[in-house]
């Protein structure tokens, strides 16, 4: 979606656009029906799933809270067996690191596996621009690239799209055979992919977890496409936000399989890898040199928020986006974010700024689907309620809401104005008659696709008083 | 709600000078807005012994988030307390009173909408099913996602009005493949906006509050 456009604006035109789509939005709802099925039964075989999930929110509380020594200890460590470590305040020094590695090895093709903060910083853009030529390996984030869109989904980039379309994409782009069977299409991509892997200069990755203990990446995956990308060209580079770092190996005994519980309903992935640097002397196969770029991008400022710095503690799992209300009705990309649904919307005000990002605070009926099912219970709803607290506070609102807050206030705290405010509003509701269901009604909104009951009669008051 | 706790030998009292709880201003994100009005609030009931409410978002809002509002006041500890005295409808006839049967009958099939701040903020769930399986000749069918939401969210419903419709849309056709003749809910915003959109519709089924069916005699 365009990104010149006002974000407020632009979320309220695609929404309109996608609630008006019932087939879209039937079949999202639908694949969400599966997941959730699946996510059910695979979350009945841990023993207790809510000690797994306060356990998994400790250990990442942890990180977080010690984050200034554990980032260290991963860095050390990394470096120990050789491998550069980066460290990235913004995008645009991410974005010039990276780039620099790549001319620095004279690159012309960049293989990469799925990692939306590469997404976040605009890699690719970037990269295509500077001439070089990057494919993407992971399937759904290749399905994208080919449609020249962004993930419409974090977890699942490719959701959106039906069999069907995806057959016309790749007859179109990839000129195949006609074909929607989900194995037939997998194998066209398959076919593009090996021979982009052979030939890339350079491979790109995200890392779902840093380990300090033993200065490690881990990549999560379910194609085996990460594995080839970090393992195939002679370079390897992961881009990695400063949050994503955890304690210790064992750790991951815990929260791989809540990443996958959680994001896909899996037990565990089909892979997870634990890189821990460039090939060393004696081993057969690694790139010859690997590269961390460690990112904040404006996640310090979130860190030195005490109220709302346990978003950091997010896993990207997706699963506050599969149960919310919101996502399912309106699409991913509506929200205009790297990162969507509930916790794109309480976490982007914070990297992007509250002012043209509140709107995704306000969009919420705060009914806390994504609180209950977080693996790693962050208290989402209430954060966006907190961002809406810090947006009226600056004033962010605009003058006519901050009035009628008064105004609210002022009828609410005294009894007799409250009671006149009811009686003035049945006379005015009965004088409106002739205005009622045009726009110059002052329940328009509403009732445009609801019909609203008019005042009662008798208010419970008075009927109080009447049975006394 | 009050003939049935009459009903039960309760002696209830309405407070004249009640208003509001403030949930309005605090979803907007005008907390000292809504301090001010919980102020109001905490005056009006302070000599109540127990204060009933017949929805579990005024229920939500006096006991989860008055302690947030007054963290760093010396109104907490009074506000604490008075937490302890806030029930929801279906939890005190059953959590606090230990009433499942109130004796009402009222023939027909119906599907129960769990509200979210009494679900998810309040923990309720088997109260009012527990009420309604007790109503005679009354037979409760559970619909697809019972705990989705419907779409109100307060200012959420006016300011994006199309998320929120398409969800209560969703909401009809749960309802609808129940065949349930009346869908009950604990929450009247939430009945508001199913019975709007609903009714809109031309939908058959008909919206009814817990409270309401349990009077029925």
């Amino acid at each position: 979606m365009s990104q010149t456009r006002n974000p407020f604006t632009q979320f309220q035109t695609d929404a309109t656009q996608v609630t008006a789509d019932d087939d879209r939005r039937s079949f999202l709802r639908s694949s969400m029906r599966g997941y959730m099925n699946t996510r059910s039964a695979t979350q009945g075989r841990f023993i207790d799933y809510e000690s797994a999930r306060i356990a998994a929110g400790e250990v990442k509380w942890e990180a977080i809270e010690n984050l200034d020594v554990y980032l260290v200890q991963f860095a050390d460590n990394l470096e120990a067996r050789g491998t550069k470590v980066h460290w990235c305040d913004n995008s645009e020094q991410a974005r010039e690191t990276i780039l620099g590695i790549l001319k620095d090895h004279d690159a012309k093709t960049i293989i990469k596996s799925k990692c939306m903060t590469t997404e976040e910083i605009h890699l690719n853009d970037l990269l295509s621009q500077e001439g070089y030529e990057v494919v993407e390996s992971d399937l759904g984030e290749f399905i994208v690239q080919l449609r020249e869109e962004a993930p419409y989904h974090f977890v699942f980039p490719a959701m959106h799209l039906k069999k069907e379309e995806i057959n016309r994409l790749f007859q179109e782009k990839l000129k195949s055979v006609s074909t929607s069977d989900p194995e037939a299409l997998t194998m066209i991509a398959r076919e593009v992919l090996r021979e982009k892997y052979i030939q890339a200069d350079v491979g790109i990755s995200g890392a779902n977890f840093g380990i300090a203990e033993t200065g490690m990446i881990s990549i999560t995956e379910n194609e085996g496409n990460a594995r080839l990308t970090t393992a195939l060209p002679k370079v390897h580079i992961s881009l990695m936000g400063i949050e994503k770092v955890i304690p210790r190996i064992e750790d991951l005994a815990l929260l791989l399989p809540m990443l996958a519980t959680a994001g896909t309903g899996q037990h565990l992935t089909c892979y997870n890898s634990q890189l821990g640097g460039p090939r060393q002397p004696g081993e057969t196969d690694g790139p010859d040199e690997m590269h961390v770029v460690l990112l904040d991008n404006h996640r310090t400022r979130l860190l030195a928020d005490p109220e709302q710095r346990d978003a950091l503690r997010c896993i990207r799992c997706g699963a506050c986006l599969n149960v919310c209300p919101i996502f399912k009705n309106v699409g991913g990309h509506t929200y205009g974010t790297t990162y969507q649904g509930p916790i794109g919307s309480v976490i982007t005000p914070h990297l992007r700024g509250l002012k043209n990002w509140k709107h995704l605070s306000h969009s919420s009926s705060l009914c806390g689907a994504c609180t209950e099912t977080c693996p790693v219970k962050i208290d989402l709803h209430h954060h966006l309620l907190r961002n809406r607290r810090n947006a009226a506070e600056r004033g962010e609102g605009g003058l006519f809401e901050r009035m009628l807050m008064k105004g609210f206030v002022f009828v609410m705290r005294r009894p007799w104005v409250y009671r006149a405010v009811g009686w003035t509003g049945k006379i005015a509701h009965f004088l409106s008659k002739p205005i009622h269901g045009t726009r110059l009604d002052p329940f328009y909104r509403w009732k445009k696709t609801r019909d609203l009951d008019d005042p009662a009669k008798q208010s419970f008051k008075q009927y109080w008083s009447s049975r006394k | 709600m009050v003939n049935i706790l009459e009903r039960l030998g309760h002696e209830v009292d309405y407070p004249q000078g009640q208003t509001c709880c403030g949930q309005p201003a605090f979803n907007s994100g005008y907390f000292n807005e809504a301090r001010e009005v919980a102020d109001h609030f905490l005056t009006t009931f302070s000599e109540c012994d127990v204060i009933g409410v017949p929805s579990g978002s005024c229920t939500a809002m006096v006991r989860k988030f008055y302690p947030e509002l007054y963290r760093e006041t010396d109104r907490l500890d009074a506000v604490q307390q008075l937490t302890t005295r806030v029930f929801e409808f279906s939890e005190l006839l059953v959590d606090k009173l230990g009433v499942t049967d109130v004796g009402a009958r009222l023939t027909g099939t119906a599907t129960y909408h769990d509200g979210c701040h009494g679900l998810r903020e309040l923990g309720i769930k088997d109260a009012p099913r527990r009420l309604l399986e007790n109503v005679e000749g009354l037979s409760l069918i559970e619909m697809d996602e019972s705990e989705s939401c419907c779409g109100f969210g307060g200012s959420f419903a006016v300011k994006f009005p199309q998320i929120s419709t398409a969800m209560t849309q969703v909401k009809l056709g749960s309802a609808s493949q129940t065949k349930a003749e009346y869908l009950i809910s604990g929450d009247p915003s939430c009945l508001m906006q199913i019975q709007g959109y609903f009714s809109r519709e031309k939908s058959p089924i008909k919206c009814l509050h817990l409270a309401e069916v349990l009077d029925c005699q």
